[in-house]
């Protein structure tokens, strides 16, 4: 019994770190929103390199949610769940590690920079063709129809599933911390009332049940990536969802109107967070499936 | 990573499960907070402790099993699945037995261990004053030193099981030219001593589950001054973070009660609460990994330290969740007592116990987030 990441994957967890830190997701993630996809590829390109295309076929899902958290931290644009973690393991004869795909549940998000997509029509894969784009709350999710065209071989689409649910999960958990972490550290600079804001009851108790909540979504996704079933993922992205988005409305209240700006980043993960929590399976989905298979081991 | 139990602890789960399907009586005891029901419960703990399962994660001279922490997880889950009763020595072997095991002497260990390994002498907590509430530090109850030891005067309350129990431990002020944490020191003295007076305090559910002390000259030797003189807060804040952190509230009895409420559940099934019902066993399953996250750390030398308040406020909002999801689900039922209204009732003394929940979440906002200190006193 070790629940903690190992050494290798705490270095694993520092490089995409590092990676992310040294770049400019945040200025990536706006010029995808913008459609100047450049710095957003040449992101996903420097992340291929790491190995994060090829995680859910090579690695364990514990690798897969460690890049996820970063991908959530740092605001990263691009179809990561689809093509990195759903389509791999429902395409198994197909390498995606070297391209990007996207499928459309219903909407194809990124369809416009992907050299693939799919649809997942009644529970079977099919090729797709883009349609119409659809603007989503968070624009650095471009988001389009699709009509869909020949049903494709494809392997578990369960265990796809469950992986992107997993994934989800931990990009939440990872946009969940970024916000508490930005939102610490403007209450204490900011100063009202001759005090940093921080220094107030009001202010710390919100923000330490953000840290509550968020420390208590963090072993249900690891436990879900060292078991990965439709119970444990389902219990992840809801508490994830939960967390982040405790995260997110605290964030918001403790930066005041300055929060609230187009122009402030921590508009990146509040629009980020409100489309991941109905991005594969909103919660009353995964709840319904969760009691179902709690009532069904009984 | 990993989330598996090695052969010898699977095998100790085995045993405990077996001894305790064997074992926990089939009908729940009185209320320990009852003269019958307390008695009941010190006999229950005889039974434990005859088979070596009243303190398992203490060493074998004490009574106990020397079981790891891993271990003493398995069986508190093992102890509340098998619906087992409430541990009434419970304030002496978690949170006054870690301070002796640290800070005691070999003739107190000697003492005071085996006998609250049994049960035969129930331990009660003496910190709240009337004017001592979250801010312990304020404590007025004073110790003056005369030959060979002390006097005890002043007042304690909200003293859980002091009613019925036999010795008190607590922090006075030694030193009355200091103020705050410093010149305290921790004390052990029995209740029926000269100048002790027991007042019982009947709380919500009618039964005298905590009392007030008052301490007239109330003498006690150097010999039961538990660490050094004016050392008291430091030791004190050791137990502080047991009570808050894992050992006081382990995830078995909440994860015991989240099945209750699944069963509950599908015994009559009301979709309209299948959402709390979901978030409930949720957050129990959460907190049962969490736990194994925090095993981990303590295992490899780490500390809880202030993550022992993140903890707090989490399992007791959860007790809440559970109790209240439950009632409801018993429509017009619920009015009626039973194990669940008793256990509401219990449940909603735990955001207040071992700290507030504000003090929590100031600890976390300062020593985790750290946010600046707020202006005190």
């Amino acid at each position: 019994m070790k629940f903690t990441l190992t050494d290798e994957q705490s270095g694993f967890a520092r490089s995409v770190d590092d990676l992310l830190s040294r770049a400019d997701p945040v200025a990536a993630n706006r010029a995808w929103a913008a459609g100047d996809h450049e710095p957003g590829l040449k992101l996903w390109s420097r992340l291929a390199d790491l190995g994060v295309t090829s995680l859910a076929t090579e690695a364990t899902p514990v690798e897969v949610c460690i890049a996820f958290e970063a991908i959530g931290r740092h605001a990263v644009p691009g179809p990561w769940i689809e093509s990195a973690a759903y389509l791999p393991l429902a395409l198994p004869d197909v390498d995606l590690t070297q391209s990007r795909a996207t499928v459309a549940t219903p909407y194809a998000v990124d369809a416009d920079t992907a050299d693939t997509v799919y649809a997942l029509v009644d529970g079977e894969l099919h090729e797709a063709v883009r349609g119409d784009p659809v603007t989503s709350v968070d624009p650095s999710r471009r988001l389009f129809t699709v009509t869909a065209g020949d049903r494709v071989d494809h392997g578990d689409l369960d265990a796809a599933f469950n992986l992107a649910v997993l994934a989800a999960a931990a990009e939440l958990l990872g946009a969940g911390e970024r916000v508490l972490a930005d939102s610490v550290a403007y209450v204490k600079q900011r100063t009202q009332f001759g005090r940093a804001i921080g220094s107030y009851q009001a202010i710390k108790h919100q923000l330490a049940n953000v840290r509550i909540a968020l420390d208590f979504a963090r072993p249900l996704v690891l436990g879900a990536a060292l078991e990965v079933t439709p119970r444990s993922v389902s219990a992840a992205k809801l508490q994830a969802a939960d967390a982040a988005n405790l995260a997110a409305r605290v964030g918001l209240q403790v930066h005041g109107a300055i929060g609230y700006t187009e122009e402030h980043d921590l508009s990146r993960w509040l629009l980020r967070v409100r489309a991941l929590q109905s991005a594969w399976g909103t919660s009353t989905f995964h709840r319904e499936r969760l009691l179902a298979d709690l009532l069904a081991a009984r | 990573m990993n989330l598996d139990f090695s052969p010898d602890e699977l095998a100790f789960r085995d045993e405990a499960r077996a001894w305790l399907s064997a074992n926990v009586p089939a009908e729940p005891l009185p209320s320990m907070d009852t003269a019958d029901g307390f008695v009941a419960h010190q006999q229950w703990e005889r039974r434990l402790a005859d088979a070596r399962w009243s303190v398992v994660s203490w060493p074998e001279e004490f009574g106990g099993r020397g079981a790891s922490l891993v271990e003493w997880v398995i069986f508190e889950e093992e102890y509340y699945r098998a619906g087992a009763p409430g541990r009434v020595s419970q304030n002496g072997i978690f949170l006054l037995a870690p301070i002796i095991f640290d800070h005691g002497t070999g003739d107190q260990q000697q003492r005071w261990l085996p006998s609250m390994a049994t049960g035969e002498t129930i331990w009660a907590q003496a910190w709240s004053e009337p004017e001592a509430g979250s801010d312990l530090a304020s404590l007025r109850s004073t110790a003056t030193q005369v030959d060979g030891g002390w006097l005890l005067n002043g007042q304690k309350t909200w003293s859980s099981r002091a009613a019925y129990a036999h010795q008190g431990f607590g922090l006075f002020r030694s030193d009355p030219s200091t103020e705050r944490h410093r010149g305290l020191t921790y004390f052990c003295f029995p209740l029926d001593a000269d100048g002790v007076t027991v007042r019982p305090i009947a709380q919500l559910d009618g039964e005298a589950g905590f009392a007030e002390l008052f301490l007239d000259d109330v003498f006690v030797p150097d010999a039961d001054v538990l660490g050094e003189p004016g050392d008291g807060w430091r030791v004190a804040m050791s137990t502080a973070g047991n009570e808050r952190g894992l050992s006081l509230r382990s995830p078995g009895r909440f994860c015991a009660t989240a099945d209750r409420l699944l069963d509950l559940y599908a015994s009559q099934p009301d979709p309209a609460l299948a959402p709390p019902v979901v978030d409930a066993w949720l957050r129990a399953e959460a907190y049962r990994l969490y736990t194994w996250g925090t095993v981990t750390q303590l295992a490899g030398g780490g500390d809880i330290g202030a993550a022992g308040s993140v903890n707090k406020v989490w399992w007791s909002e959860l007790d809440v969740a559970l109790h209240e999801t439950a009632l409801d689900l018993l429509g017009a039922e619920a009015e009626v007592t039973s194990s669940w209204t008793d256990g509401y009732l219990f449940s909603l003394s735990g955001p207040i116990y071992a700290g507030t929940n504000e003090i929590q979440r100031n600890i976390v906002a300062e020593r985790i987030l750290g946010l600046p200190r707020e202006a005190r006193g």
